[in-house]
This record gives structure tokens, sequence and C-alpha cells, in this order.
């Protein structure tokens, strides 16, 4: 087991290199002169020439792509000019409300897919599976932001059950029910479209595997029937189900962007969109090779969790 | 073509979406004509009007434009968008994913691993990056989304070009002389194609939605212009004070992407044989059961089989894979049930316990009697107590009937504690003296095995064991010989006739092999089209066959050290049980036949233990 984590590990090594490659290739796509885009049209030409030496960008580009990973390597990612200060500083805190976020939706769209996905295959066609298969219709069709837009009238404006926005109350807030009762919207309207595919695929994994020979040997050797559900039917189906859960961990990932603009969450996501608007450049690039690297490294933890459960992979 | 469209639209979710999805486009469409305001014209005194307030049926927004208008226009636009960013990833991706697939090689090496990097981020971060590096804007943001697209394509249609590249007609188009670029363009791109327009029109919901997404965060269409996602956007602040500005575009992008979703699930379905044939139905935990006519009585038997009758429903179609099949077993005797594939011998067994997968299986008539007790329509619990308890059941090839994923030892001590508390440490132990029983060398080690790391031969041993393991009164053994080798086979059959001497237990042999039969049955039925055509002692039956299909299919087993002979098979196919000729079902098959054969039911008789249903017999009975 050891042996194959090690494996793994080693073979993100080039993806990893790859992904600083295809950052560096878009980030020099930058048209015209780097250091105008960042300082505005209206900057002196002493200014732009001292950000351009500043920036290494006087120097050929291959060279540049080395000093910027060496720097990146180091734990140097640059310095943030729209917040003045370095940029991993900025985005480890950022992350960590990111994690938070997209952890809580992550586990969420998990149980709850895995869960309605077993209940509709196990009473497929009756009233159950119907009302699921019509809930994950709408789930998967509602925009996110839209979703979590609605939320917020509802639950927010309208009931007062939970608060608009931010992770923490401004006001004597900072403790874990503070968080929970900020985190419950943002969490359930991140996972709604992801709950939907993970429902769905779960269902029709179950179906596939209930057909199969040997969910009739469980039978006949008369296990109890909610055993053969959820033990050797969801089993099985689980091989087909996780890598899909690795997948839909980046659509999370990725849908964090839209929820915490919406509900003012302090993640990396607003901290992109921020840096792009202000043209910060140095924290646009740091934060996105940073959480695709942590991309990666979760995506291996799902194979090697998919190698734990199949026996038949080669480990 | 047309029933591929009678499918599409038999779904009626479908069919909806394609309505609304008409309906949408046709308006969009259909914009510029209608008598709309200017959607750019600001009004500040009229602004945040409510929906349904004179000149304005959807209301005004912050800057007092007229919502219906903006909806409209940026609705347009939306789609502009969503279909062009789809249209040039297909084109990009399709492009870099043919080239791969069919130059192979080192080409295709480079380029996967790229494509492969771009998949490891999860696809917003690299838009994100692309729209940063080349500033916030409606073009950008098409180019992001396409972008990110790409690798998809590339993915996909790499993979079926890899499946045409080794093809008879491109080798010949190569040694016709036809260049590279030649053969791309006229010989594999029209075969993609289709998987090309598949693949756009799943993804092209996604693209709407990404692009709304980007606009919505502000880097896409910047103001006055608008599509749904900047409108969406804008409207953000207003939400708690004027919320239709924000429900109105919102609704209008769930309605686009839900009916896409609809559509595209229609396809899918349309395009998927196995869902045509709704074989996809999961079988419940017992076969259905809907008796008509008249329960058998009790009899004094072990395990008696009544009259059974069991059905498949498939569509409006019925096949009577079992129609009145009568059979019983007494401790110690050992029953053989002979018939060629789909003859129902196998769909009699698994209806004894309930275990015929329903749907679309039906048992409609007769009984299945354990010491007297009916089993048919017995209620779940009472059946599950005796599956594998009194009567078990061993399955033919042991590969897809043992759980892949759980260690044999697991699965053997599972069988056990279904139906005894025992604690897990007793289960085991018992288990591995089970795996001694079945002769398995080494059954400590054995024990915590995968299936997968068995042989054929362990693996059916392993099924024999665990159908041993509650020590049942019956085991209904279905073709357990059949996908082994025949040294393989002598073993396994000594070792399930010692075990019946050894432990009383009745054991219906099913197979396909007389001689398999002659080894160790005392008791023989033939079954042929769900029926049963002869029965008897075995050796009676051997040496004498009544029933024309009986000598045929005895002639059919080739005889050690008889020389070299012809092979008798029986010409012709055994009949679909969906649509039995009146009769004798082996009527068309029958030199003997006469007119006689085809008409009326044909009794089984004989004086006991024999009987045969054919009015004219190879031998007295």
């Amino acid at each position: 087991m050891g042996g194959y984590i090690l494996k793994r590990l080693v073979s993100a090594i080039p993806v990893l290199f790859g992904i600083t490659i295809i950052v560096f290739l878009i980030m020099s796509l930058i048209p015209g002169d780097p250091a105008t885009a960042i300082l505005g049209s209206y900057a002196t030409p002493e200014n732009v020439e001292k950000l351009n030496r500043d920036l290494g960008l006087d120097k050929p580009m291959v060279q540049r792509y080395f000093i910027w990973l060496g720097n990146m390597l180091q734990g140097d990612f640059g310095r943030s000019f729209s917040l003045n200060r370095p940029v991993l500083d900025e985005v480890l805190e950022r992350f960590n409300a990111t994690l938070i976020l997209a952890g809580t939706a992550f586990v969420l769209c998990s149980v709850l897919g895995i869960l309605a996905g077993v209940v509709s295959a196990a009473r497929q066609y009756g009233l159950a599976d119907k009302l699921i298969t019509f809930v994950v219709l709408i789930g998967i069709s509602v925009p996110s932001f839209f979703l979590g837009m609605m939320m917020i009238l509802a639950f927010a404006v309208n009931l007062r059950w939970l608060p608009v926005s931010g992770m923490y109350a401004i006001y004597g807030g900072g403790d874990l029910p503070d968080l929970l009762r900020h985190l419950v919207m943002p969490a359930l309207a991140l996972a709604a479209v992801a709950t939907g595919v993970v429902a769905r695929l779960s269902r029709s994994a179950m179906l596939e595997v209930l057909r199969q020979d040997y969910i009739r040997t469980a039978r006949a050797k008369g296990v109890p029937e909610r055993r053969v559900i959820l033990g050797h039917a969801l089993r099985a189906a689980m091989v087909s189900i996780i890598p899909v859960l690795g997948i839909q961990a980046g659509f999370v990932l990725s849908g964090a962007v839209y929820i915490e603009i919406v509900f003012q969450w302090p993640g990396v996501g607003r901290m992109l969109v921020d840096a792009i608007l202000k043209r910060d450049l140095l924290l646009v690039q740091g934060g996105v090779v940073f959480v695709a690297a942590c991309y990666v490294m979760f995506n291996i933890a799902v194979d090697v969790a998919q190698s734990l459960l199949d026996p038949r992979i080669k480990t | 073509m047309s029933a591929f469209l009678n499918l599409l639209f038999r779904n009626r979710l479908a069919a909806m979406g394609a309505v609304v999805l008409a309906v949408i486009v046709a308006l969009v469409l259909l914009t510029p004509l209608l008598p709309l305001q200017d959607p750019d014209i600001t009004a500040t005194a009229d602004r945040f009007k409510r929906p349904l307030t004179d000149g304005h049926i959807l209301g005004t927004d912050h800057l007092g434009r007229d919502l219906l208008s903006r909806l409209l226009h940026g609705t347009r636009l939306s789609l502009a968008v969503g279909v062009a960013a789809a249209l040039i990833a297909a084109t990009i991706g399709s492009a870099i994913g043919i080239v791969a697939g069919y130059f192979g090689g080192r080409i295709d090496n480079v380029i996967m691993r790229g494509v492969d990097m771009l998949m490891a981020f999860p696809y917003i971060l690299l838009a994100l990056a692309i729209v940063a590096a080349l500033g916030p804007g409606l073009m950008n943001a098409l180019i992001a989304v396409a972008a990110v697209n790409v690798p998809f394509f590339a993915r996909n249609i790499r993979g079926v070009t890899v499946g045409l590249a080794g093809r008879e007609f491109i080798d010949a188009a190569r040694l016709a002389g036809m260049g590279h670029t030649r053969i791309l363009l006229t010989e594999l791109l029209p075969n993609v194609l289709p998987v090309i327009i598949i693949a756009m029109s799943t993804t092209v919901g996604w693209m709407i939605l990404e692009t709304a997404g980007l606009s919505f965060l502000g880097l896409g269409s910047q103001p006055p212009q608008a599509d749904l996602g900047s409108m969406l956007g804008e409207a953000r602040s207003a939400l708690i004070s004027h919320p239709h500005t924000s429900v109105v575009p919102g609704i209008m992008i769930f309605l686009i992407v839900m009916s896409i979703n609809l559509l595209g699930d229609g396809v899918r379905d349309a395009l998927d044989p196995r869902l045509r044939s709704g074989a996809l139905s999961r079988p419940r935990a017992t076969t259905l059961v809907a008796r008509k006519g008249d329960i058998p009585a009790p009899t004094d038997d072990l395990l008696a089989i009544q009259d059974l009758h069991t059905q498949f429903h498939v569509g409006e179609r019925i096949y009577r894979a079992v129609g009145g099949v009568s059979l019983a077993v007494k401790p110690g005797e050992c029953l053989g049930v002979i018939g060629e594939s789909g003859s129902g011998k196998s769909v009699t067994a698994l209806s004894v316990m309930g275990l015929v997968a329903s749907p679309p299986g039906v048992i409609t008539g007769g009984a299945v009697r354990f010491q007297g007790e009916d089993l048919i329509g017995a209620p779940y619990a009472a059946l599950r107590a005796k599956r594998g308890d009194k009567v078990a059941y061993i399955f033919q090839d042991p590969l897809s009937t043992l759980h892949p994923l759980y260690r044999v030892g697991h699965q053997l001590a599972e069988a056990i504690r279904s139906h005894h508390r025992v604690p897990m440490a007793e289960a085991r132990a018992r288990a591995i003296q089970l795996l001694h029983d079945v002769r398995i060398p080494n059954a400590e080690a054995r024990i915590d095995d995968f299936p997968h790391e068995m042989s054929g031969g362990m693996r059916q041993r392993v099924g024999i064991a665990m159908a041993l393991a509650n020590e049942p009164d019956v085991i209904i053994a279905d073709e357990p010989t059949t996908a082994l080798d025949v040294t393989v086979q002598a073993q396994i059959l000594s070792l399930l006739d010692d075990l019946r001497r050894a432990r009383g237990l009745a054991i219906i042999f099913i197979t396909h092999d007389f001689g398999v039969v002659a080894q160790l049955c005392d008791r023989v039925a033939v079954m042929y089209a769900g029926r049963i055509v002869e029965n008897g002692p075995t050796d009676a039956v051997l040496a004498a066959p009544a029933h024309p299909y009986t000598k045929r299919l005895i002639a059919c087993v080739p005889e050690l050290g008889g020389g070299r002979r012809e092979l008798a098979a029986i010409p012709g196919l055994p009949p679909m049980v969906d649509d039995l000729p009146p009769g004798c079902a082996f009527a068309p098959r029958c030199d003997k036949a006469q007119e006689a054969c085809r008409t009326g039911d044909i009794p089984l008789s004989g004086t006991p233990p024999r009987a045969v249903r054919c009015l004219y017999p190879e031998e007295l009975v």
C-alpha cells in the first residue's frame, strides 16, 4: 500500500510541473506590456521599466519561468501589489476558508447523493424514486449562484433563520456555532448540483450492480435484503461512484467561486475574482497554481481510496 | 431516424424539454422583430418598477431599463455565446483528438499528456487564469470557456478515432495512396461526426452556464451590454430590496439549462439499447407472484414443485419459460434435470426460492412445497429464513456469482451468520472447516483470498462450501460444472456424491450433459420448451429412452472409445417460448411427428416411476 501511494505521488510530479508551465504560458498571453497592464496606461515610463525589472520581465521567457518556479519551490510566490503582502500568506489564509466551505459541500454531496441514489434504486419506479428524480432534475438545472441568492431571500430575509452572508458575525462571532450558522446556506447551495449528479450516477450504478449474479447469490444464501442493498450492492457500486466523487470535487471547488461571491465568503475564489478585476496577476498566478496543486493531491487520495476498495486494482 | 424520434418523444419529459427550448429559441430569434423597448435606454425615474406595471410587463431594473427587453436580448447573447463556445471547443478539441488518435505513437503521447495536464485543473481555475491574462470581456470569457472544454472533446474523440484508425477501410485508403489529410477529412471525420455532435449537445448547456457564470462574476459581458449572467450579477446588489430583477434572469437560465438537460437525457436514453428493452430494472428481493387457478395439495416429499408456471412479461410479450412443471425429491435422493439452453430448467430451479429476476419474471401458477409448506407467495421473511438454510443453491460460473470485493472467508461466514447468531471467530473457524470439506488445500490461507485470486475449480468449491454452510436439506445445483474442465468436473461430482451419501441431503442437479446425469443422479427429468417431456429412473431412461427428444439428446453424447462417427446433432432450434405451437413443442424438429402431434395438449403418461409426453414414443412405458 505504502509503495502504491509513493508511486502515485511520484507520478504527480510531472503533472505539477505541467500545471506551472500551463499557468505560466497563459500568463504570458497578456497582450502588450505586462507592466503597463498592471500599472495602467497612466504609469510613467520609469515606473514601467522599474516594475519590469522587479518582475524580471526583461529576461527571456524560459529563464523567467525557472526563476518563478525556483522561487515558488522556496515558498516565495511573490508579493501581491494590491494587498501589499506575500501572495502565499494571503492564499493560505483564504484557502482555509474555501476548504471549510468546499469540504463541507463535498461531504454533503457525497453523503446525500449516494443516499438518494441508493433509495431511488432500491425503490425503482416507486414514489420515493420519482420524487428524488424530480428534485435531482431541478437541482442539477439551477445555477448555484441563483440558488444561493434565492436561499438568501427565503431563509435570511423572509424567515430570518440564518445570516445573509460572511463567515462569522462581525460583532460577537467567531465560535463554532456561529461558523456553522453561516455555513449552512452556502454549503447547501454549493452542494446542490454535485448532489444531483452523484445521486443520478449512484442510482444507475446501483441498478447495474443489483442485476449482477453475485447479488442473486447473496439473496440465495439468505442475506437480509437491507444488507444486500447497503452491503453487497453499494460496495460494488462504490467502485464506479468514487471516481465521479473525484470529478465532483473539482466542480465543487469551481462552484465555490460563485458561492463565495454570493455569500461574501472570504475564500480563495473571491480573492481570485478581486485580483483579476484589480489586475493583480501575481496573486492570480499563485492562487491558481496553489489550488490546482491541492486538487491534484486530492485526486491521488481518491485513487488510493479506490485501490483500498477494489482489490482487483494492482497496487 | 423516425424510430429514434418516436422513442425520444415517448419520453414525455424529453418532449417537454424540446418544446420549452424551441419556444425560447424562437423568441430569441424573433427578438429584433418584436415591438420591444431599447434594452439599453436608461430612465432613472422609472427604476425598479414591479412586474406587470404599465409598459413594462416584467418591470424595470436599477437604471429603469425594460426587463423584458433586456431579458430577451440577454438570452439571445447568452445562447449565442454558449453555442459559439461549444462550436469552437468541439472544432479544436475534435481536431486534436482525431490527429492524436490517427497518428498514435509519440504524437498521441505528447498531445494526451498535455490534455491530462489541462484536465488536472478544476475547470474554473483555468478559465479564471485565461480571463486574468486577456482581461475581462465577453469575447475573452467565450475564449476561456471554449478553451476549458477543449480537453473534454480531445479525449472523447481520440478514443473513438483510435478504434476507427485500426479498421480495414482506413488501411484500404492508405493503400490506395491517399494522403493523411485526405484520410482524416474524408474517411475519419464523417465517422466521428455523430460522436462530436452528441458530445456537443451534452455540453452546450454547461457552456451556456459557464459563460453566464463568468459574466455573473463581472468577468464576461461589460455594461451596458448584458447577457443573463451579468443581468443577475448587476441585480444582486438589489436582491433584498427588489428581488424581481434577480428572479427574472435566474429563472430564464434555469429554464434553458433544464430543457437542455431533459432533452439530453432523452437523447441518451433513446440511444442506449439497454434501456430500450427495459432491461435496466433491478430485480426485487423475491419473484412476483400472480397465481391463477387452484393451488395443488401438499405431498409428503421433502421438496415438491407442483404444476409450476413461471413467465417473463416483457412489454406486451409473454414468455412462458416454465409451463406446468412438477418435480419432487426425497431425502438423500439426487434428481437430474436435463435439457438444452432455454428449456426452462434454470428458471424452474430459481422459482423454488423466489430468485427469478422480477421484473420481468412472474410466477403465475402452481406451488413449491418444502416439507408441505407452500413457498410461492410466502412472505419475504419466511422465504429468506429458508434460503441457504433449508434449500441452498450452487450456481454456474463462480467468477460472476461470488462477490468480487469480499474475501471468500467473509462470504462463507456471512452465509452462516445470516441464519445463526454466532461470533465472527466461530463463523470463520466453521468457514475454514467447510473449505477443508470441499478439499481446498491450505484452507487456513485461502480463506483470505479474493475470488479473483483463485482458480475456476477452487471458486466452484467455494460455491459448494457456501451451499453447505448451514447443512441444508436440499441443494439445487444449476450447472455447477459447466464452466470447468473435465478432471475438475469429475472431482466436484464425486465430492457432491460423497456429501449426499454422508449427510443425506437431497440434490436437484441441473445440466445439459447426460454423462453427468448418468454418473450422479438416481432419477432424471428431461425438459423441453418449459415442460417435462420424460422422466424416470436414470438407468431405465438411459437404456430405453421413450421420447424422441430424449433419444436424440442421448445420441448427442460422444462415446469414449466408440470410434469415429457422426455426432448426432439435433437439427433445428428450440422454439421461442413466447410463441409455442399447439401440441408437442418438439414436433417441428421430430422425424416421427404426425398430424396429431400438432394439435391439442399431450399429457404426461406412463406407469410410475416412468412417464413420457409423446403420442408415438420410442418405447412403451
